[in-house]
This record gives structure tokens, sequence and C-alpha cells, in this order.
């Protein structure tokens, strides 16, 4: 081994791992499609969350889900059940894993995997077309996953 | 928001909870074209073929999802924006552009003499056993019968030529072959149209199929089917191929797509086509 290349995968180590306690989406465990520690370490931002729920090339839960609590967001779609109350319904944890990977708690569902690095059919570089030229990051940081969690854990009715 | 207004008076008509995630249904309408010789009536709904009937009952043209305006200029070629790529197709057609000073008309006579095929294509051709589009046969003619350089698969000179062709065969009932010789490519195709790609992990027949009919954001969703294309997209002022189309869909899932002319997109085009057997070759439609 050179020198270059224990210098170049440190450099790698830094960009891919920012906080060392963050859990990689290759880390994570489900449990009954529930993840319980936040895979930060830390409470999310549920304002922040808010933001990534409506931005169309991050979260875009409103492409499928309605959101009765965003009405500022236009066109929601109605391909999935309304979200309204789901805190009612799932428990911090389990929220966590259906963001990070529906299709842990829901066989095959259409909902997306967030935070899912592996096992794609042709997978691209975001909305390119093209294909990746590095690893593939998942569709939303660790911090984005639990600032949406912490939105979600407000939504009680 | 008008679509909301529309879906308010729709759920109310059929007396369902506003929160239900009622099927948005295709809009209940007809489609007959003011022509320059005449009205031509356009199948637009009709009984879906036989290898969709564990899945669907009605096919639908992706005339019905659009808007009420969207809808509006297609009724007359007056209104069509797509009309303009015809005539200029039309001057292609007629002029002198092989190596030799040849024409497609010196060939051909007029246009009319491409009555028909647009229905049946993709196909495999019966003297070479080749999966045939129509851009396929057209550049066959402009390399190897006149001397030229092969046309750009979506360039302009292609997607005039393939607008005037399939206009030859509007109201013509789209029957593409699925057996025989076209069943490797007809089975390849349909692979393909049921395979989850990319990042989203996401199949035509996860949109197209099971939640057609439905909104995804503002997006009505059709069931993808490609009887009027070439279309004429609002969106972006021009004329479209269906592969151009499979190309923003498959980009959308966060997937490294298909070119145009691939192996692959001649397949899934010749599959998404047969699920139209029945529909009518709509010429050039318009859609948003
Ligand atoms: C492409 C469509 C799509 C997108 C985008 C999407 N979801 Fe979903 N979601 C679904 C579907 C479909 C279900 C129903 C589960 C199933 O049957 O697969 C679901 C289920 C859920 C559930 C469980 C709801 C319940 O009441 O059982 C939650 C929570 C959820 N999604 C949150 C989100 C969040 C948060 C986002 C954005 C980060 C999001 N979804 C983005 C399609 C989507
Ligand atoms: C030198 C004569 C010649 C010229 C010029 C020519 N073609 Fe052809 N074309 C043919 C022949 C021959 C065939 C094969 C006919 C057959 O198999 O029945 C053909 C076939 C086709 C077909 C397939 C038709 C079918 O029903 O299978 C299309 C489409 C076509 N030509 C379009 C064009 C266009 C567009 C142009 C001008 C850009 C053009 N051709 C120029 C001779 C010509
Ligand atoms: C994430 C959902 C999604 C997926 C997956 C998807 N499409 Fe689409 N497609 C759309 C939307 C939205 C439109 C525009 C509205 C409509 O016509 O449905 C569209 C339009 C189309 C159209 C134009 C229909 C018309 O009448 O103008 C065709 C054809 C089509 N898609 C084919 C495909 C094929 C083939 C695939 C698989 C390679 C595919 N789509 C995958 C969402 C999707």
């Amino acid at each position: 081994m050179t020198r270059q290349f224990w210098l170049a995968t440190a450099a790698m180590l830094c960009i891919t791992s920012p906080v060392a306690s963050e859990t990689a989406p290759s880390a994570v465990t489900y449990v009954d499609g529930a993840i319980d520690v936040s895979l930060t370490g830390s409470p999310g931002d549920a304002a922040a969350g808010k933001k990534v729920m409506t931005t169309a090339s991050l979260g875009n839960c409103v492409a499928c889900h309605q959101i009765g609590t965003i009405p500022e967001a236009d066109f929601q779609g109605d391909i999935a059940p309304p979200l309204d109350g789901v805190a009612d319904r799932y428990s911090e944890a389990e929220l966590r894993g259906l963001v990070a990977n529906a299709k842990m708690t829901f066989e095959d569902s259409f909902m997306p995997a967030f935070y899912k690095t592996e096992g794609f059919t042709r997978p691209g570089a975001a909305y390119s077309g093209k294909a990746p030229t590095e690893d593939l990051p998942p569709i939303l940081t660790a911090q984005q996953i639990e600032d949406v969690v912490a939105y979600l854990i407000t939504m009680t009715e | 928001m008008q679509r909301h207004v529309a879906r308010l008076a729709t759920t109310l008509a059929l007396g369902l909870a506003l929160t239900g995630t009622a099927f948005a249904d295709p809009v209940d309408d007809s489609l007959s074209i003011e022509t320059d010789d005449g009205v031509l009536e356009i199948v637009t709904t009709t009984a879906a073929p036989a290898h969709l009937s564990d899945v669907m009952d009605t096919i639908y043209s992706g005339w019905h999802f659009r808007e009420d305006e969207t809808r509006a200029l297609q009724r007359d070629d007056f209104d069509n924006p797509g009309m303009v790529y015809v005539d200029r197709a039309l001057d292609s057609w007629n002029k002198a552009q092989g190596a030799k000073g040849e024409s497609c008309a010196g060939c051909h006579e007029g246009p009319e003499s491409m009555k028909g095929l647009r229905a049946v294509t993709p196909r495999v051709d019966a003297t070479t056993g080749a999966l045939m589009t129509v851009e396929n046969y057209v550049n066959e003619c402009v390399t190897d019968r006149m001397g030229l350089e092969a046309w750009g698969m979506t360039g302009d000179k292609m997607k005039d030529m393939l607008a005037l062709i399939s206009m030859q065969s509007r109201g013509e009932v789209v029957n593409i072959a699925i057996d025989g010789a076209a069943a490797p490519f007809w089975e390849a195709g349909k692979e393909i149209y049921y395979t989850r790609f990319g990042q989203l992990e996401m199949s035509c027949a996860n949109c197209h199929e099971d939640n057609q009919g439905r909104y995804i954001r503002a997006d009505h969703l059709s069931q993808g089917q490609v009887n009027g294309f070439p279309v004429y997209r609002l969106k972006d002022a021009g004329i479209l191929t269906a592969q151009q189309r499979f190309v923003g869909c498959v980009r959308d899932t966060r997937a490294e797509t298909f070119k145009p002319d691939s192996a692959e997109f001649k397949a899934l085009e010749l599959y998404v086509a047969s699920r139209g057997n029945g529909l009518s070759v709509e010429g050039v439609s318009v859609r948003h």
C-alpha cells in the first residue's frame, strides 16, 4: 500500500461519514420495520423536516400523500394514505423505519426507500438519467430523515 | 388549482367522502376531430386487448387524462400546434435531398402511400426479421436509398417525418402483432415494463397500471399509452417520440435511462404499443 492510497482513503472516510455517531444506510437495523435509535444520535428539527417533505428533489411526500397540516403545498397527490394523524398510528421508531425504508414495513411498497444505497436496478445519478460515477448517496441524509421524523411525530389528531 | 375544483365536483357527484382516496377516473368525453377532409371519429376508450385481461378491462388514450383546454386543442387541426410539423415534413417529403437528388415522393409518390404503417409498428419486418419502428424504416431509405447520413432518431427532420407518416394512419385502429416473430421482442418489452428501475425502484406498471387515474402531485396518471405519438407537448413546445417520453419517465425514477433506438426501448415500444391495441392512431396528439 502506498502512502497516497491511505491518504485518499482517509479523505474518503471523512466525506462519507461526517459524524462519527451517524448510522450508515447499510448499517441500519430494522426490527419489524422499525428503527429504534436516531440515525444521527440526536433528535431532528421539525421545521427543517417540513421543508424536506414538500421539496420535490428531496422527500416530496406530498407527491403521493395528502398532508392537511401543510396546506401551502399545492397539488397534493392521492396515491397513498393521508399522513394526518400518523403519530397516533405509529411510534417514533416505526415512523423512522417507514421514512428510511417503507419496504421493511410494507412489502414491495410503491413508497421509495429514502435511506438506502444498494440493491437497485440501473440506478442513476439523481435525476440526470446517467449512471452514477461515485457511490450512490441515499436520497435523504440521516439528518434529513431525523428532521422528517421530528415533524411526523407532531402529527397527532 | 383547477383540478382541485374538478375533483371536488366529481367527488361530490359520486357522493364519496372527501377524504377517501377516490379513483379519479379518466374524463368521460369523446374525440371527433375537424380535419380538412371532414370530421374524423377517434376511438379513445375501448375494451382492453386479451393479453391485458388479468390487469384491466378498459384502455384509455392519454387524451382522457388531460385538462379541458388541452383536450380541446386536439378537436380541430386548425388549433393543433402539431400540424406545423406535419406541414414542414411535407416539404421535406417532396424535396430532392438525396445524394443523387432523390426525394421520398420520387419513389413513394404521395405520403398517403404510408397509410396503415403507423398502426402496425413497431413490427418485425417480414423480409429482414429485424424489429422496425417507423423511424428505422425512414432511416433505411435515408441511408441506403438516398446515400445520406442517418437522421438523428430524435432530431427535427426525423420527428417531422414521423408526424407526417403517423397522420396517414390517423383514425386507424392500432393492431400490433405480438405473436410469431414478434413474441421474443414482446416478452423482452414486457419484462422491462414490470421492472422496478432506479433509486426510486419504480416500474412503468407501478405508475401507469397500479396508479392510473390517480394524481402524483399535479400529474393525472394516464395508462402511458403510445397511440397518440408523436405528441405535441405544450410543456416542451415541440413534438416528442414515444421513446423520448420513455427517457423522461425512466429518468424520473432516478435511473440510468436507455437511449432512443436502443434494443431495450424498441422492445418496450412494441410492448407498450400492444397495450393500446384497439385504440385509434391519433396522428399528432396534444398533451400538456
Ligand atoms: C411515490 C409515492 C410515495 C412517496 C413519494 C412517499 N410515500 Fe409514504 N407511502 C406511499 C404508499 C403507497 C404508502 C402505503 C403503504 C403501502 O401500501 O405500500 C405509504 C405509506 C406511508 C406511511 C404510513 C401511512 C399509514 O397511515 O399507514 C407513512 C408514515 C409515510 N408513507 C410517510 C412518507 C413520508 C414522510 C414521505 C416523504 C419523505 C413519503 N411517505 C413519501 C407512497 C409514497
Ligand atoms: C430510391 C427510392 C426510395 C426513396 C428515395 C425513398 N424510399 Fe422509402 N422505400 C423505398 C423502398 C423500395 C421501400 C421498401 C418497400 C417495400 O418493402 O414494400 C421503402 C420503404 C419505406 C418505408 C416503409 C414502408 C412500409 O410500408 O414498409 C418508409 C416509412 C419509407 N420508405 C419512407 C421513406 C421516406 C420518408 C423517404 C424520404 C426521406 C423515402 N422513403 C425515400 C424506396 C425509396
Ligand atoms: C413515477 C411515475 C411514472 C413512472 C414510473 C413512469 N411514468 Fe410514464 N408518465 C408519468 C407521468 C406523470 C406522465 C404524464 C401524465 C400521464 O400521461 O400519465 C407520464 C406519461 C407517459 C406517457 C405519455 C402518455 C400520453 O398519452 O401522452 C407514456 C407513453 C409513458 N408515460 C410511458 C411510460 C413507460 C413506458 C414507463 C416505464 C419505462 C413509464 N412511463 C414510467 C409517470 C410515470
